[in-house]
């Protein structure tokens, strides 16, 4: 079991939560070009090491996360909110 | 064999005798009996047979190890096939019967097997059974088939019930900062030094008793031990396994609640998986005894030489007369005196030289002397031994016992489930864990140390290993050494026969032998997986906890490399296999899933309701009055609709509400269509489309002020948009200041459609000047309130084309909301209907859903091309008509008519050319319905070009699945009002 | 090469075995070969053979980076099928099951395909269409594929859960020629015999690097040694974003997931079927292997990863994904678990097709099809490899389908990995 340490909730199971992808991928703007777009959505870097990853507490406060973790050992190294300013609200009281 | 139950031994309860059957004979036992004890107490020999070749199997071990003491226990709906003899509790009325033989294991038809096993080596059946014998005559499948149904009959062991499991199981949940893992002196002295420091500990017991090897201590009182360690707060968990370490320190364990027991209470599980969360991990696991390999190692009476005495001290049972004890270690002479002192005649054979030993006079003992070959079929009658030095010249030594201790292997299994492996200690020949790195540690002998004294320290070593980890020490921590024994262990892994075939046994339940491992070899099969997965060594219920290792030293005979070079393969969890109902738990049957019901469940029901499933909620189906079918019940609901008004529960649709400066920036960025001028008041229909371009879902936005929405979806995308909406506003469109809220639960839906439909509302709200064509118009939007005062939402909208409305209430109100609707329909003849007759109306419009919507069709093939704005961009602008995405010959919606009108169709057919039936044709059928309106069945579905190429065309839709084919031509999918003037009446 | 048959293994009964040789050899890596397959699983095996009988090849060899057969070849559940709609997809999956059924006596290996029938149940009219809209297809391209209505269901598995189930079982569509097959049997049955026909198969040896000119790779650096090659085939599903990037190729539309299998004990004949479902959220296939073991899997671990074992909440899920079905299973243990790492492709469809460098080519993205692709696999990628063009049944499934909108997407997921099991 992968335990996930929500900034909001606190350390939880990762049942709780649901996989969103590689967090490092920069979406383009809605009005650029399909090769840019094709690029965003269909190729991945596919790290095979740490990779900055999104996770949403679907089952819980509903925070998407930005979690650092290895895809070889499962290991996470750090957790915060995407939101910029959730994260730093989360930080300040923690 | 003669085993027997001696006085002034064991740990048994003697004043309480215990009936039991073992194939349809009653025998006895006493309290504290394993089914094994019990049976070698009865002198029952025989109690197994082995998988390939049949041969006749004894209890051969005292734990979770066993391999020949497989049994059948219990009977109906309750029988457990390949239960270990061995760690069944012996309970009133047990029932347990041998299993893999006809007509019993005692004597077995399947024995022939035996005779056969020179043509049944490892692997015989990848070179035969693929066509006619002797040379594989034919081509297919055909004749494989014929072979694999006698080869399945031969295969499997035990035979399992077909009836539903009538056993309840449930799932726990624990958290601790240390789990110790083992109660043996090691497990046990771990616990109470971290429970010293006030750490939260869970000590894990698989056996009934605590004390893990001291059981076979004579001494050793193991209640004593249990109080002591719950009276220091460990939290003390006996018949628990833990079967599995996962990531982050978790642990999967199997607690057996009432598998000891003649009559549980009924509110009893029989079993609790537990997940048990620490932050820290002890394994104090132990080590299993190995066996020798040498001729008919495998004759009932063979037991490991620990084994025999956990019987006599545990359990009371002196399991031979004549005892011949083999070793290459030292483990075993505390066996041969206390064997000895209880009243048999005992011999060890030690294969080493200069050993020094005090025995008692009366136990001989041969040096550098060697099992070569056992005596018997179903019992042991004498034992071959040979020197080292010279094989050739044997010795026979009568006896009825043969143990054996090929040395000691400590249980890596859990931290081999992490991935470690293990390292080999050529001093001690033994796999010992690797480095681990994350909150784990083991210790005593499941790390290779032998003495009792050395285990416990390395227990308290581990204790502090584990403070230190979790910050509340900061002590030195100094390892001890693997090993202990005063003479060192020689390699002694197998003692070559010179027969052919040789019985030579390393895997006892599968019948691997010496010469398979060999044959492997011979034949390519070198890598330890390999070897494994061609010999099936290791993959019987013990999964290679006895055999493995012996597998691998004849395997690094044969390359001539060391075992390290060899490698080993990696144990996988569980640990000892585990129920599927115990990691079910209380989810089953009914509850497999939770069940989702609208507010007005009850309500819908009470009004005759027939019930669907769509995803997890079940919704009205149909409302049939009596004797009508389905088809019936739909066909009127939707006249009815259609003529005057219907009900229908609509609350499944997902609603989010979203409010903040930026609510229309939203809207307008995630829809296809134009959002950012529409006025408050009023709703718009709008399709939201994946990344990728393709329609994500349909659904409504209602503008309920300047900075608020209502968003509706469907019901099967509800919980998806949800998490979409979520997601681009923390991660991609962090500068929009909006807040989206999932309000499905808290509002609760009533469609109110038909020309009928305004009055009905008239009637039912407080003001009925409120809702007139002119004040809420087609997409308006009114926030009301009921006749009774409850404030509700209505929306003017049409699923079925005709004058509709929906209206929303707080959940709580449902019923009261659907009383007051239903009573004033009915004033208009109306009707309640259900999703039968709600997908009858939409298909009579052309409207798509889910159906259509399969994750493959664009907002054009929909039809619905309009509503892609060409002013803005939005999600999936860019990518819509990427390519091939915006070729005019897509697969476009339509509608389809039978061409004979009295001819049915079902969705799934498949739309082809008359002379092209072939294929995927040109286009599908996706949605159908008979048209009450239209008076003969209608679709909707795609075809290649769409309308405009095959409306003059007839097609043909071909069923072949269901018999069917029919012609059918193609039609505009707004097949009924193709204005749409009704729903602006 | 001694043959395989009844003859031989009675003969070897009499003479201790001694006479069977090795079922391939174990050759020293020549400097250089004509092509260069990398990946020992089903499909880099089967490529190598179908170069070699079909298209005549000389001078091929597999590169395994530990023993073949160690990855998802003898990590999957076993099931052969075909029934796939999508264009090109039905095409190639039926190809594959053609191959199956003959798989044995071509290879001289009894890889014990066992056409069990593959029923998969449907719980509701709208699944049923679903389904009856693939099972159409299959059948208009000349597959067979049937519906069976609760009855017909009944009397065929008489102990599901008909009674007492969250999801009333409403029939199942069957594909009979469809089953289960032995998988490792069938990665030494491609070896045995792509090694009687001069293949090179190098264990334990491990790309490490690849040497490139501009649009070339000029060698491969490997554990055993630099080995040329004037042709490479990269075949190593689970981990070809690896091999891609060390290729210097950037990304690609791949990403690892790892899936999770189950075995059961051995039990006496339990289920003669392969049964399948899904609903209410839960995908869960079962079949009984000859051995007598029940073998199941269900969904992905849902998280990228490169690691080949699972956690619980998917055990716990499966276990339960079991149950609702076979309520009879509540009993039978559970004796081993594990994963396996997928390529999993953003449509949920493969790749067999030319890459940015002129000798590379890339067979990848099996998502959970491997198995019962691998002959077809092989086949096709040989082909491409041989005549250095796709075959047309394999022509959309290259890396750019999807800058050019071909949909071939057999669950309409969309472009999230995951959810293309």
């Amino acid at each position: 079991m992968i335990r996930i340490k929500c900034p909001y909730c606190g350390e939880r199971d990762h049942s709780e939560f649901t996989y969103g992808g590689d967090a490092s991928v920069e979406y383009p703007a809605l009005d650029a070009s399909v090769s840019d777009w094709t690029k965003a959505i269909f190729f991945r870097e596919n790290i095979r090491g740490n990779q900055k990853e999104t996770w949403h507490h679907t089952n819980g406060c509903r925070l998407w996360l930005e979690v650092e973790r290895s895809t070889i050992t499962h290991e996470i190294k750090s957790v915060k909110a995407c939101h910029p300013q959730i994260d730093k609200i989360t930080k300040n009281n923690s | 064999m003669t085993s027997i139950r001696i006085k002034n031994y064991g740990k048994i309860n003697k004043d309480k005798v215990i009936k039991f059957t073992w194939d349809n004979k009653e025998y006895s036992g006493y309290e504290g009996d394993s089914l094994a004890s019990a049976l070698l107490a009865n002198d029952i020999r025989i109690v197994g047979r082995s998988f390939k070749y049949h041969r006749p199997r004894g209890v051969m071990s005292c734990g979770v190890e066993e391999s020949g003491a497989l049994v059948t226990v219990g009977s109906g709906s309750k029988r457990d096939p390949n239960v270990r003899a061995t760690t069944q509790e012996l309970y009133s009325g047990l029932n347990a019967s041998g299993q893999n033989a006809f007509p019993s294991v005692n004597f077995d038809f399947g024995g022939i097997n035996n005779y056969l096993g020179r043509f049944f080596a490892a692997g015989f059946y990848y070179k035969t059974f693929m066509g006619l014998p002797p040379f594989e005559w034919g081509k297919g499948t055909g004749i494989w088939m014929v072979f694999e149904k006698i080869i399945r009959k031969a295969a499997g062991m035990g035979k399992a019930s077909r009836e539903p499991d009538p056993d309840s199981y449930e799932h726990a949940n624990d958290f601790c900062d240390v789990l110790v893992v083992g109660s043996g002196p090691a497990g046990v002295a771990a616990a109470q030094e971290a429970a010293n420091q006030n750490l939260n500990v869970i000590l894990i017991e698989q056996d009934s008793l605590l004390g893990g090897n001291n059981l076979a201590e004579k001494a050793f009182d193991s209640s004593l031990l249990q109080k002591q360690l719950e009276s220091k707060g460990i939290r003390v968990m006996s018949r628990t396994t833990a079967f599995g370490v996962y990531d982050n320190t978790v642990v999967g364990a199997l607690e057996r609640v009432t598998d000891h027991l003649s009559n549980p209470n009924t509110f009893l599980p029989r079993q609790r998986f537990r997940t048990i969360r620490a932050k820290y991990i002890i394994l104090a696991s132990g080590a299993l005894e190995r066996h020798i390999a040498f001729n008919n190692n495998d004759i009932p009476g063979v037991m490991t030489a620990n084994a025999s005495r956990q019987y006599l001290n545990r359990y009371g049972v002196l399991t031979g007369k004549k005892i011949v004890i083999t070793t290459n270690n030292d483990s075993v002479y505390q066996t041969a005196i206390e064997l000895h002192e209880a009243g048999s005649k005992v011999t060890v054979l030690d294969s080493r030289k200069n050993i020094k030993i005090d025995l008692p006079k009366e136990i001989e003992i041969h040096l550098e002397t060697l099992p070569f070959s056992i005596n018997g079929s179903r019992k042991i009658e004498s034992l071959d031994v040979c020197k080292t030095s010279d094989k050739t010249n044997k010795n026979t030594i009568i006896c009825d016992q043969v143990l054996v201790s090929g040395g000691w292997s400590p249980i890596v299994n859990l931290v081999s489930h992490r991935g470690i492996k293990p390292v080999w200690n050529e001093e001690n020949l033994c796999f010992v864990p690797g480095e681990i790195k994350e909150n784990i540690t083991v210790v005593g002998s499941a790390k290779g140390i032998w003495n009792n004294e050395d285990c416990i320290q390395s227990g308290i070593v581990g204790a502090n290993e584990a403070m230190n980890s979790l910050g509340v020490s900061k002590k030195t921590i100094s390892h001890l050494s693997v090993g202990g024994w005063s003479n060192p262990i020689n390699a002694l892994f197998e003692v070559k026969s010179n027969k052919f075939p040789s019985k030579s046994f390393i895997d006892f339940q599968h019948d691997v032998t010496a010469e398979d491992v060999r044959l492997a070899h011979r034949e390519g099969f070198v890598s330890v997986e390999h070897l494994k997965r061609y010999t099936t060594l290791g993959m019987a219920n013990d999964q290679g906890k006895m055999g493995n290792i012996i597998g691998l030293s004849l395997m690094a005979e044969q390359l001539d490399k060391t075992i390290p070079e060899v490698g080993t393969t990696v144990f996988r969890p569980p640990y000892t296999p585990v129920p599927i109902g115990a990691l079910t738990g209380r989810n089953v049957d009914k509850h497999f899933r939770p069940l989702r019901v609208t507010p007005m469940h009850q309500w819908n029901i009470d009004h005759g309701a027939k019930m669907i499933d769509v995803g997890l909620y079940q919704r009205p189906w149909y409302y049939p009055k009596k004797n009508e079918t389905l088809s019936d019940a739909y066909i009127r609901e939707a006249t009815i609709v259609r003529k005057t008004v219907g009900i229908c529960d609509v609350t499944s649709l997902g609603k989010i509400a979203i409010q903040g400066p930026d609510a229309t920036e939203l809207v307008n960025r995630i829809y296809t269509n134009p959002f950012a001028k529409l006025p408050i008041g009023k709703a718009r229909y709008g399709i939201m489309l994946r990344d990728d371009g393709i329609v994500m879902d349909d659904g409504t936005s209602w503008r309920l002020g300047e900075n608020e929405y209502f968003m509706t979806t469907s019901t099967a995308a509800a919980a998806k948009v949800m998490s979409w909406l979520e997601e681009l506003l923390q991660t991609r469109w962090t500068d929009l200041k909006v807040n989206v809220t999932s309000v499905s639960e808290q509002w609760a839906g009533a469609a109110i459609a038909g020309p009928k439909s305004r009055d009905v509302l008239n009637e039912c709200v407080l003001d009925p000047n409120k809702i007139t064509n002119e004040k809420l118009p087609f997409m308006g939007v009114l926030q009301t309130k009921l006749k009774d005062g409850t404030p509700c939402r209505v929306v003017r909208i049409s699923f079925s084309g005709e004058l509709a409305y929906e209206m929303y209430i707080e959940s709580d109100y449902a019923h009261g909301m659907m009383d007051i609707l239903w009573e004033n329909a009915q004033k208009y003849e109306g009707c309640l209907y259900g999703l039968e007759a709600l997908g009858a109306l939409r298909v009579e419009k052309g409207h798509v859903t889910a159906a259509e919507l399969d994750g493959r069709v664009t907002i054009d093939d929909a039809g619905l091309g309009k509503m892609a704005s060409t002013k803005k961009s939005y999600i999936g602008s860019a990518m819509r008509k990427r390519g091939v995405m915006g070729a005019d010959d897509r697969d476009m919606l339509v509608g389809f008519y039978p061409l004979n009108e009295k001819e049915t169709f079902n969705a799934g057919t498949i739309v082809c050319e008359k002379n092209n039936i072939h294929g995927q044709g040109v286009g599908r059928i996706t949605s159908v319905t008979h048209s009450p309106e239209l008076g003969h069945w209608i679709g909707i579905g795609f075809v290649k070009g769409g309308l405009e190429k095959w409306k003059d065309v007839t097609l043909v839709g071909a069923d072949p699945v269901r018999d069917k084919q029919m012609e059918i031509k193609v039609v505009s999918p707004h097949m009924v009002d193709p204005e749409g003037k009704r729903m602006y009446a | 090469m001694t043959r395989f048959n009844a003859w031989n293994v009675f003969k070897n009964g009499f003479t201790g075995q001694k006479n069977w040789d090795r079922q391939w050899r174990d050759p020293v890596p020549k400097k250089e070969y004509d092509i260069i397959i990398v990946g020992g699983g089903l499909h880099g095996l089967a490529t190598a053979y179908y170069l070699a009988k079909n298209h005549n090849k000389k001078n091929i060899a597999v590169l395994e980076k530990g023993w073949i057969g160690g990855g998802n070849a003898g990590r999957n559940t076993t099931i052969v099928r075909s029934n796939y709609m999508m264009p090109g997809n039905h095409e190639f999956y039926e190809h594959s099951l053609k191959l199956w059924e003959d798989l044995s006596h071509d290879l001289n290996y009894n890889v014990m395909f066992s056409q069990r029938a593959h029923v998969s149940l449907f719980h509701s009219p709208s699944a049923r269409d679903g389904a009856a809209r693939r099972y159409n297809v299959m059948r208009l391209h000349g597959t067979d594929g049937e519906l069976w209505d609760l009855d017909t269901l009944k009397n065929n598995i008489p102990h599901l859960n008909y009674d007492n189930a969250r999801f009333p079982i409403l029939g199942a569509a069957v594909q009979k020629r469809a089953g289960n097959a032995r998988h490792d049997s069938a990665v030494w049955g491609y070896a045995r015999a792509a090694d009687s026909l001069g293949v090179d198969i190098l264990q334990n040896c491990e790309v490490t690097g690849v040497k490139r000119s501009q649009n070339n790779i000029e060698s491969l650096e490997t554990s055993r040694g630099t080995i040329k090659a004037k042709k490479v085939g990269f075949a190593v599903a689970g981990y070809t974003s690896v091999l891609w990037q060390m290729a210097g190729l950037g990304n690609l539309p791949i990403e690892s997931h790892k899936l999770q299998a189950f075995v059961t004990e051995a039990i006496k004949p339990l289920l003669d079927h392969v049964v399948v479902y899904g609903v209410g959220g839960a995908h869960f296939y079962i079949s009984q292997s000859d051995k007598g073991s029940m073998v199941f899997g269900g969904d992905l671990d849902w998280y990228k990863s490169y690691a080949q074992r699972g956690n619980l909440p998917i055990v716990q899920d499966s276990a339960e994904a079991a149950m609702a079905i076979m309520p009879c299973l509540g009993r039978i243990r559970l004796l081993r678990h594990w994963a396996g790492v997928m390529d999993m492709s953003m449509d949920g469809s493969f790749f067999i097709c030319k890459t940015p460098l002129s000798n590379l080519y890339l067979n990848a993205g099996w998502n959970y099809g491997g198995f019962k692709a691998s002959p077809a696999s092989g086949w096709y990628f040989a082909d491409l490899i041989a005549n250095e063009q796709p075959h047309r049944n394999v022509q959309n499934h290259n890396l750019e389908r999807f800058e050019k909108g071909i949909n071939i997407d057999e669950r309409g997921a969309g472009p999230d990995p995951k959810l293309h099991g």
